[in-house]
């Protein structure tokens, strides 16, 4: 497991870099904040999740210096996202689906939320 | 080993790690399986927000309009700054640079506690707005043009989720804050050395998973639907 630097501690990123994704991490901040008064239909959303994952990158992997750490670290981090995806997944499996089978009995639009 | 017995300072190597190194390894992870339990606490109201969006489109974006994208965006720098004062905490803690590990540990807090200040103001305008989803609920769409009628009870379910989505982040943000209070403390103290610094790298860990809560919740709550 010993792989880094004899007296351990993260290995070190130099300070350039800490700066550059800080400036990076605050343009990107800029950006979508113009972004969201600009009207580009749909992708409005998609554009906003892009820089919001993009921003999250940058700081998972340099700020939290994964990009240097031990397999057994990244594993650990892919293991979390695909946990929650498991979460996403079955949920919108079960809420996309549950009005596919007509039963006997039960309201129409058993699943959706109170309202008109 | 040799490095050990012949150390001034307090002997920081448990006994079951063959080198500082290794230690510091292990804690590392042993902190990423924790932000995996949090990944699934927030992934839970992220997995909320996500579905009633889907389902309230309209209604979300208009409660979304009553949120002030000034302050927000300003909170995402001061969040953002503060995890660049992190990542200079541990980089002075890796030299050795015990004053300039205080100044930035301390720069740090300070960032917290401005975050936190203008999440107060926020909550306070909403409080005011009649925003928060209580029994004084009420609810107006303030969306120029033409829009139809917005139910008030799916515009509720917005600040339902966005007081639960951000007062948990404000509770981890007053967490994060008291423990960079231990961790200031303890460097004045003179308790880390270049050799053993442990606890810097792992508060960074957690401070900068707060940060990257909030980089989501800045666009899904403020930003989507705005324009």
């Amino acid at each position: 497991m010993a792989q880094h630097d004899s007296h351990g501690g993260a290995p070190h990123i130099g300070l350039p870099i800490y700066f550059a994704v800080f400036i990076a991490l605050m343009v990107l901040t800029a950006v979508t904040v113009w972004v969201a008064f600009q009207d580009f239909g749909a992708m409005n959303n998609v554009i906003a999740l892009g820089i919001a994952t993009v921003k999250g990158a940058l700081v998972v992997l340099f700020f939290m210096h994964v990009w240097h750490s031990s397999p057994l670290t990244k594993i650990v981090l892919v293991t979390a996202i695909f946990f929650f995806l498991i979460l996403v997944v079955f949920v919108y499996a079960d809420v996309g689906t549950r009005d596919l089978l007509e039963i006997p009995g039960r309201p129409a639009h058993f699943g959706e939320s109170t309202g008109p | 080993m040799s490095d050990v017995a012949h150390s001034p300072k307090p002997n920081r190597l448990a006994h079951w790690y063959r080198s500082y190194a290794e230690q510091t390894e292990s804690v590392t992870l042993g902190m990423w399986l924790f932000l995996v339990t949090e990944v699934m606490f927030f992934g839970g109201l992220f997995m909320a927000y996500m579905l009633y969006r889907g389902q309230n489109a309209d209604a979300w974006a208009a409660a979304s309009h009553h949120l002030d994208i000034g302050l927000g965006a300003f909170n995402t720098a001061v969040l953002i700054g503060s995890s660049l004062t992190v990542v200079l905490a541990v980089w002075a803690a890796e030299k050795g640079k015990q004053k300039q590990l205080a100044l930035w540990l301390a720069l740090t807090i300070v960032l917290g506690c401005t975050f936190l200040g203008v999440k107060a103001i926020e909550y306070e305008h909403k409080y005011h707005e009649h925003l928060f989803p209580g029994p004084e609920f009420m609810f107006e769409d303030t969306r120029e043009g033409v829009h139809d009628f917005v139910d008030p009870d799916r515009a509720r379910m917005f600040f339902h989720v966005y007081f639960g989505m951000t007062g948990l982040h404000a509770l981890h943000m007053i967490i994060g804050i008291g423990i960079f209070l231990v961790l200031l403390v303890n460097t004045l103290r003179g308790k880390y050395t270049q050799q053993w610094h442990d606890p810097i790298p792992i508060a960074g860990l957690y401070w900068h998973f707060v940060d990257l809560v909030w980089i989501y919740l800045f666009p899904l709550l403020y930003l989507i639907g705005r324009h």
